[in-house]
């Protein structure tokens, strides 16, 4: 039998999508584990990161976890108090290697994002939200990195609604479309990280967590996705889980 | 007293008619003009249709009270209090509103279109979506009064002969925009803390623009700091004092949002009847917003009032 681990999933793919930040990465950040994780990034990894908000605070120090990207918190000691127009032309600066992270409802085998509805658009099952800046950052940032709750009816065949472009049908889909860079680069879930492969850009699995089998992660996918190339991903240290509890969200707030 | 200072019965009587086009001001959980949301209601105003870029609070509440016909948007939420607005949710998915699905970058976009009074601008954003792809409004819709023809269109690039796409949207010509803001002079400048947002862009895509505030302070104190302004005087048709007028939103060196009364809200607005008692209870019941100040009382308003060394109130019990 498996030791059970002393994180919980959220806990995994915070500092997963942490380790993915390098010192001058301009981080577009969301709410939830997004900040999580680039708060993780900072503290941790990559020091010399920039944290960003689309509302307009610009190289935050998040003294507190924020619970919005409209939040005071993000607006506490920043580089620079500004609005959305700005926020974008930092997102879209070809200067800025932005990466921002992305979370929705469901996704599909090219890195495709809904978080606008389940079901007929005009006649929806179910609401969400919509894209806020999401669609924003996956059309222009230089990189996307994406969180998923790891389940069949999020990892479909085909998405209900494209509210956020990932690599659209696959190789060259995003220039044909008229994007000029930018396309996920992995996937952060509760099993594992996937990653897109360079030629036909379909979704592989890459490292699955430990305590997870590659057989689980493909009974979670509703297409087929290749394991073939998968490793273990290297396990959650002590001094990481402390740092993440203990200054990042002490309040527990997110985690 | 200039003749711009109104009170926000007035202002809602003189500006905002059934069937308005209005855009408003603030994001997601910060500075939604709350306090006018509720006059709006009050005064059972119908048939608005509205322009959000990513909003939460005012405008569930103006839908959940049957206020709005159309909205043109690109987030309904409140992050960790409602990560989908409840009453918007519902008003989706049981058909009872026309809705238009944008970007945050479009929206915003349209709104400095409206403001420049230019037609429309172009984007990169939203290639390759459904953004692009899928129409919420009713053929019929199009040919009403500001509303734009289409709801967007993709062009070639003329500056290239290499076949680069090009995104236009359309222009937002609202009748009426709302800001809340920290500070208005007695004339109408206009002086925002904290993120800016698209309040500004915003407020000058409209016929008319109402601006409440946490102070009316005179011109002469605004004009010692001139650099903090954001709004010059004689683009403001309103100036309306409204103290705490963006609570249970946050209003950045006054006070955070009110976390209780938002998880209160969201419980309470799962359910029609207990929704319908909250209106009651907070909106119809309430004759002024002095009485809503008196209802959320005194204990809770110490409780998220700013920390001046912070502009938010750190530590906040937000669980």
């Amino acid at each position: 039998m498996t030791k059970k681990p002393d994180y919980n999933q959220r806990e995994i793919m915070a500092i997963t999508a942490g380790r993915m930040v390098e010192n001058g990465d301009v981080i577009f950040c969301g709410t939830g584990l997004a900040q999580i994780a680039a708060t993780v990034a900072k503290k941790m990894y990559a020091p010399d990161s920039i944290i960003f908000f689309e509302t307009g605070g610009i190289d935050t120090e998040l003294p507190e976890m924020p619970l919005s990207v409209s939040d005071l918190r993000v607006m506490y000691r920043t580089g620079m108090n500004a609005g959305l127009l700005e926020s974008f032309s930092i997102l879209s600066n070809k200067k800025v290697h932005s990466k921002a992270f992305l979370g929705a409802a469901q996704i599909d085998r090219f890195g495709n994002l809904n978080t606008t509805c389940i079901g007929d658009y005009l006649h929806p099952a179910i609401r969400f939200p919509g894209s806020g800046g999401a669609c924003d950052a996956a059309c222009l940032a230089a990189e996307v990195i994406i969180f998923m709750e790891h389940e069949k009816k999020r990892f479909v065949d085909k998405l209900d609604y494209l509210t956020s472009p990932g690599w659209l049908s696959g190789a060259k889909a995003r220039e044909k479309a008229g994007l000029q860079r930018g396309g996920p680069s992995a996937v952060v879930t509760n099993l594992g990280v996937m990653k897109f492969d360079e030629k036909t850009k379909k979704m592989y699995l890459f490292q699955y967590h430990p305590g997870v089998s590659p057989e689980q992660i493909k009974e979670n996918t509703s297409f087929e996705i290749d394991i073939s190339r998968a490793t273990e991903s290297k396990p959650v240290t002590k001094a990481e889980l402390k740092i993440l509890r203990e200054e990042v969200d002490p309040q527990g707030l997110i985690i | 007293m200039t003749a711009k200072i109104l009170t926000l019965p007035e202002a809602v009587k003189t500006f905002i008619k059934d069937g308005s086009h209005i855009a408003i001001g603030g994001f997601v959980c910060t500075r939604n003009p709350m306090a006018i949301t509720c006059e709006i209601i009050r005064q059972r105003k119908k048939d608005l249709h509205l322009y959000v870029h990513s909003h939460g609070q005012a405008l569930d509440l103006l839908i959940g009270a049957g206020c709005v016909k159309r909205v043109e948007l690109a987030y309904a939420g409140m992050g960790r209090f409602a990560s989908t607005c409840i009453r918007f949710r519902k008003a989706v998915q049981n058909g009872e509103i026309e809705w238009e699905d944008y970007t945050n970058y479009e929206m915003t976009l349209r709104f400095f279109a409206g403001s420049l009074g230019i037609p429309f601008m172009p984007t990169k954003t939203s290639l390759g979506s459904d953004i692009l792809n899928k129409e919420g409004f009713k053929p019929g819709t199009r040919k009403e009064r500001k509303v734009a023809s289409k709801k967007l269109t993709v062009i070639d690039n003329p500056f290239s002969d290499t076949g680069d796409r090009v995104v236009l949207v359309p222009a937002i010509n609202a009748d009426i925009a709302l800001i809340h803001a920290q500070y208005a002079g007695e004339e109408g400048t206009v002086r925002i803390e904290g993120l800016t947002l698209t309040d500004v862009e915003i407020a000058k895509c409209a016929d008319k623009l109402i601006v409440t505030c946490e102070e009316i302070v005179p011109e002469s104190y605004l004009r010692q700091n001139p650099d903090l302004n954001c709004l010059p005087s004689f683009l403001v048709d309103a100036v309306v004092a409204a103290p705490y007028g963006a609570h249970p939103t946050s209003c950045f060196n006054f006070y955070d949002y009110d976390a209780k009364h938002l998880n209160m809200y969201r419980d309470t607005a799962e359910n029609d009847e207990n929704f319908a008692k909250y209106l009651d209870e907070w909106v119809y019941g309430i004759s002024s917003h002095a009485k809503y100040l008196e209802k959320v009382g005194i204990e809770r308003l110490l409780e998220i009032k700013a920390n001046p060394a912070f502009g938010f109130k750190p530590g906040l019990e937000r669980g």
